[in-house]
């Protein structure tokens, strides 16, 4: 079963083709990465998939339904949640406002029964609350829920992202380079919980420059160079594969390589 | 039931700086709802004018009832606030700011060049129908209902757009329909203070409308901040004030406005009212 399918997905800048003629297939369940050098157009496709840059050409879909031109917000609520490489956390609200802020497609009362604090204003409220503390708990963020969110350790400040995103009970949760200025243990408890996310029901897709990170984590890889898909496969296959080698080193470094090692 | 003598007094001398007080708080809440997205509106006099005039024309040429003026005086900006704020919302940065400014120059043109709105000499004669009761019930249920919604998920949207536009729509917040219903709720709410202000004072000319007093209510939320509904109103009763306080120095006054943008600008980024609300309602 396949969650999201990109078909000849291209965006082009002047002078730039910053994703070129991708073919992603993002199968459901699982820890998927697509990793390239630094340029390759990882996080133009993701604001691809996410809606926030529109595709000069190609398709997306997901779940079996075409959202190529749907605006970001309503791909939030259909099941795509996400971080971003430079943290874009709500910094003057608290960090569960911040979680309760991912809720949002999720509560139905409308400004009526806002203003006239109808019951059914108040249920959804406690009942977001309890979802929103759900999910930093998941993260393991409980005991700062009434913190301002831009006071948390940069770390904290990650899961909290994450926590955000995982509030919208995302299908397909897209990570921007998430261990990014990370320490090894901090890496390691980001590792165990983004397996326990995939392991709760939610497909993971990722940008990663942490090359351990995403060989022991990872179900499949996407090689992306230069815009274009170079190789796709399992974690044990890419190290193999001569054109990811060469994306990353250079050719001659690479042939060098390959000599040496017989 | 009498008032006494010094109540009257009071009320005489008074009266007309107590229903500016109000008035101008509802000006301020209207410049709060569009800030608290995110945006910049130099538009609240241009929304004031057309619900001075359209509710003026209405009490004087059509004779209507005032329990139906000051509801009616709300549609005419709200028609406006769409033409503009349809095409411009979707365009990020200064556009609306532009597109404000420009609204108000025109209408100012309108109403010099128009006979039916008397001209360079205004309307004369408007009927004083806006009670000192009315503005301040209006205003309490203003502040009221905007303070509800902000301790809600709108108002947690509102808050996400204000930071982060597209961190907000990553969220599922429909980013565009949240502005357009921030900048028709400021037009509504600017729409009835220029019809409570035409029927307080009884006089209202083209001048009233112009960008000046657009700076003056910009200047009313940057004083008071906008963390809470409240605090835009207290800033608005500052400025209402001080001119008053400081009769001598009259045309000063824009300068010390100017000032006051500057000062708070530099020195209270949050407004003299820093505290900010909790967004939920559980």
């Amino acid at each position: 079963m396949t969650l999201l399918t990109t078909a000849m997905l291209t965006r082009r800048y002047t002078g730039l083709v910053a994703v070129d003629a991708v073919d992603l297939r993002v199968p459901v369940g699982g820890v998927h990465a697509v990793i390239g050098p630094n340029g390759a157009g990882k996080t133009t496709l993701f604001n691809l998939i996410s809606g926030l840059v529109v595709p000069t050409s190609g398709t997306i879909s997901f779940d079996g339904r075409n959202i190529t031109r749907l605006p970001p917000y309503r791909r939030a609520a259909l099941g795509i949640g996400r971080t971003f490489q430079n943290i874009r956390i709500f910094s003057e609200m608290s960090v569960l406002e911040n979680v309760l802020t991912g809720l949002h497609a999720k509560l139905h009362v409308g400004l009526a029964g806002v203003a006239c604090r109808l019951p059914a204003f108040h249920a959804e409220e406690r009942h977001a609350v309890g979802a929103a503390r759900a999910a930093l708990s998941l993260v393991g963020l409980s005991d700062r829920a009434d913190r301002q969110a831009q006071s948390l350790a940069y770390g904290d400040q990650r899961r909290l992202e994450i926590a955000r995103a995982m509030a919208q009970s995302p299908r397909l949760l897209l990570l921007d380079e998430p261990a990014a200025g990370m320490n090894p243990a901090e890496t390691a408890a980001l590792a165990a919980l983004v397996r326990r996310i995939a392991d709760g029901g939610t497909t993971v897709l990722l940008v990663e420059h942490d090359m351990g990170f995403v060989m022991s984590l990872c179900d499949s890889i996407t090689v992306l160079n230069f815009g274009r898909k170079i190789f796709e496969g399992a974690p044990s296959a890419v190290r193999a594969e001569p054109a990811v080698v060469e994306a990353y080193l250079g050719a001659r470094l690479a042939a060098k390589l390959r000599a040496n090692h017989g | 039931m009498t008032i006494p003598p010094w109540l009257d007094d009071f009320l005489w001398t008074y009266g007309n700086l107590i229903n500016a007080l109000g008035v101008n708080g509802l000006l301020a809440l209207s410049m709060y709802v569009v800030l608290s997205v995110g945006q910049l509106s130099l538009g609240q006099a241009a929304f004031m004018g057309l619900g001075a005039y359209s509710s003026a024309l209405m009490t004087l040429q059509l004779k209507l009832p005032f329990f139906v003026v000051l509801p009616a005086s709300c549609l005419l900006p709200v028609a406006f606030a769409l033409a503009i704020g349809i095409p411009t919302l979707r365009l990020s940065g200064v556009y609306l700011a532009i597109a404000t400014i420009g609204l108000g120059e025109v209408l100012r043109a309108v109403y010099l060049n128009l006979d039916m709105v008397g001209g360079a000499l205004g309307l004369n004669g408007i009927p004083e129908k806006a009670q000192t009761w009315m503005i301040f019930s209006l205003l309490i249920v203003a502040v009221a209902g905007l303070w509800l919604v902000a301790r809600s998920r709108i108002g947690r949207a509102m808050e996400a757009m204000r930071e982060d536009t597209t961190a907000a729509a990553v969220m599922g917040i429909n980013v565009g329909r949240y502005q357009l219903g921030a900048l028709v709720t400021s037009a509504v709410l600017a729409g009835i203070a220029g019809c409570l202000s035409a029927h307080q004072s009884s006089f209202i000319g083209p001048n009233e409308y112009g960008f000046e007093p657009a700076v003056t209510i910009l200047s009313f939320a940057l004083l008071g901040g906008i963390g809470t509904p409240i605090a835009p109103v207290i800033g608005a009763w500052i400025l209402t004030l001080l001119p008053e306080m400081l009769r001598g120095f009259s045309d000063l006054r824009l300068v010390f406005n100017g000032l006051i943008i500057v000062g708070a600008v530099l020195f209270l980024p949050r407004g003299l009212i820093g505290w900010r609300m909790r967004r939920r309602g559980a």
